[in-house]
């Protein structure tokens, strides 16, 4: 609580900072795109939430993984903490990418694998969430949210295969990737970098949050129930 | 083992509801899919497969959350774990339970229910052995959403919000083998992934439901 309390305002500030700079660079100091105008700009958005969206449940899987083998309890509510802010970069994701279809492809939505791998992760989301607020003991909704994040996490990578073979897709490859091949200019590609830098770091500020959030509301219960005790 | 398949067996289809409520369900959306979508019959035959692989995984939702509530409720659940049997076996043994009491009888009864929605003639064996092969998927997949949420109240919604993602993949194989069966398409690659997932997740997912299970009656 203490290092994480001392660590919070510095991720939040440097991520308001990220995001700032990227965003105003981005949006007003770009050129537009010669075949796609200015909506080309709402990829500072788009990849950026995606990109949290997805290792958001990766967070989640190994927080929960930690918490089956060494039942550390913080772990248990990082996951708990980190469900929330993936399901909104999800909602993000899927909205932005509806707002820049719209005029590019000429639909809001079209069932491409892509686009239909997010739902599906988007009712992932939802049911994890849910499984958490059903359950009273806090032990056993830990447990049960944990081995359902496994289970979801197979499938959903079964899903995005099953989907990649249900349809060929409208949406572009990944233009990102670790290999040294540039597929995109240096004029979108730094205030880009910086725009995911900002979300990973406001996705890290809000879970530290929520934890603390978390860890604060277990320590009221169990006072409340000393009281009651003596 | 051989005597709780029984026990549940006898039990499903004297209880009255489970075991004719799943294929009534599957002819209702059989009924009410062409009444929704107008009467034109290649309209019907394309979509044929489609709509009952859907209404096939519905009628076997519909019925999930009674493979664990009523041992639950009156308490032979307890007496189950307790069992010097391993709690794996139990949860199998409650899948093929459920599998043999409503999703052999929708393969069975799919076939007659293409005959309404104008399905191809040579799609029937592939819908046929495409059932077959992805509805025990279904169910071991159903008996971990109702392993998770047995000690709730009103579990039956949230279990549906919990198993549909897990019921995406068997879905899209599934449905394009029935599919691409009926379009006279080679459909053998969908359905080798199919038996893939079948044989897989019988295999593994009761592990999880059995470790739901125990963590649920801890």
């Amino acid at each position: 609580m203490q290092v994480s309390g001392r660590f919070l305002p510095w991720v939040a500030g440097l991520a308001a900072l990220c995001l700032v700079v990227g965003l105003i660079w981005g949006f007003f100091l770009t050129p537009d795109d010669y075949r796609q105008g200015a909506t080309v700009k709402i990829i500072f958005l788009h990849v950026p939430s995606a990109l949290v969206a997805i290792n958001g449940w990766m967070v989640m899987l190994v927080a929960s993984l930690i918490w089956l083998i060494r039942r550390h309890h913080v772990s248990a509510l990082v996951a708990k903490a980190a469900a929330p802010v993936g399901i909104t970069m999800t909602v993000i994701a899927l909205m932005t990418g509806a707002i820049w279809g719209q005029p590019m492809w000429g639909t809001w939505w079209a069932w491409d694998p892509r686009l239909t791998s997010f739902l599906i992760l988007f009712m992932f989301y939802l049911g994890y969430i849910a499984l958490w607020q059903a359950i009273e003991d806090p032990d056993t909704a830990a447990d049960l949210t944990s081995v359902l994040c496994m289970v979801g996490s197979v499938f959903a990578i079964l899903s995005r295969y099953a989907v990649l073979f249900w349809n060929q897709g409208l949406h572009q490859g990944a233009s990102l990737s670790m290999d040294k091949q540039q597929h995109m200019s240096d004029t979108y590609w730094y205030p880009l970098v910086l725009c995911m830098a900002g979300f990973m770091l406001l996705f890290l500020a809000l879970v530290l949050l929520r934890t603390r959030t978390e860890v604060r509301r277990r320590r009221l219960q169990a006072l409340i129930l000393r009281e009651r005790m003596a | 083992m051989i005597a709780l398949l029984l026990r549940d067996l006898r039990l499903s289809v004297r209880s009255g509801g489970g075991f004719g409520l799943g294929l009534a369900f599957f002819l209702l959306v059989t009924i009410l899919v062409p009444l929704g979508v107008g009467p034109e019959s290649a309209l019907h035959a394309r979509i044929a497969a489609g709509i009952l692989w859907i209404g096939a995984l519905l009628a076997c939702l519909l019925s999930l959350d009674r493979i664990f509530a009523l041992d639950h409720e009156d308490g032979s659940l307890d007496l189950l774990v307790t069992a010097p049997m391993p709690l794996e076996g139990i949860v199998a043994v409650k899948a093929l339970a459920h599998w043999l009491v409503t999703g052999l009888p929708l393969t069975l009864a799919a076939p007659l229910l293409g005959v309404l929605l104008n399905l191809p003639v040579h799609g029937y064996p592939w819908l046929f052995v495409s059932l077959l092969v992805g509805t025990p998927a279904l169910s071991v997949i159903g008996t971990f959403g109702a392993a998770l949420i047995v000690g709730l109240k009103r579990g039956g919604l949230l279990l549906s919000l919990l198993v549909l993602p897990l019921y995406v993949p068997t879905l899209i194989y599934g449905a394009e083998a029935a599919q691409r069966g009926a379009d006279g398409l080679p459909a053998l690659v969908p359905l080798a992934l199919l038996a893939a997932i079948s044989a897989g997740s019988a295999a593994l997912l009761p592990f999880a439901s059995a470790q739901a299970l125990r963590i649920n009656l801890r």
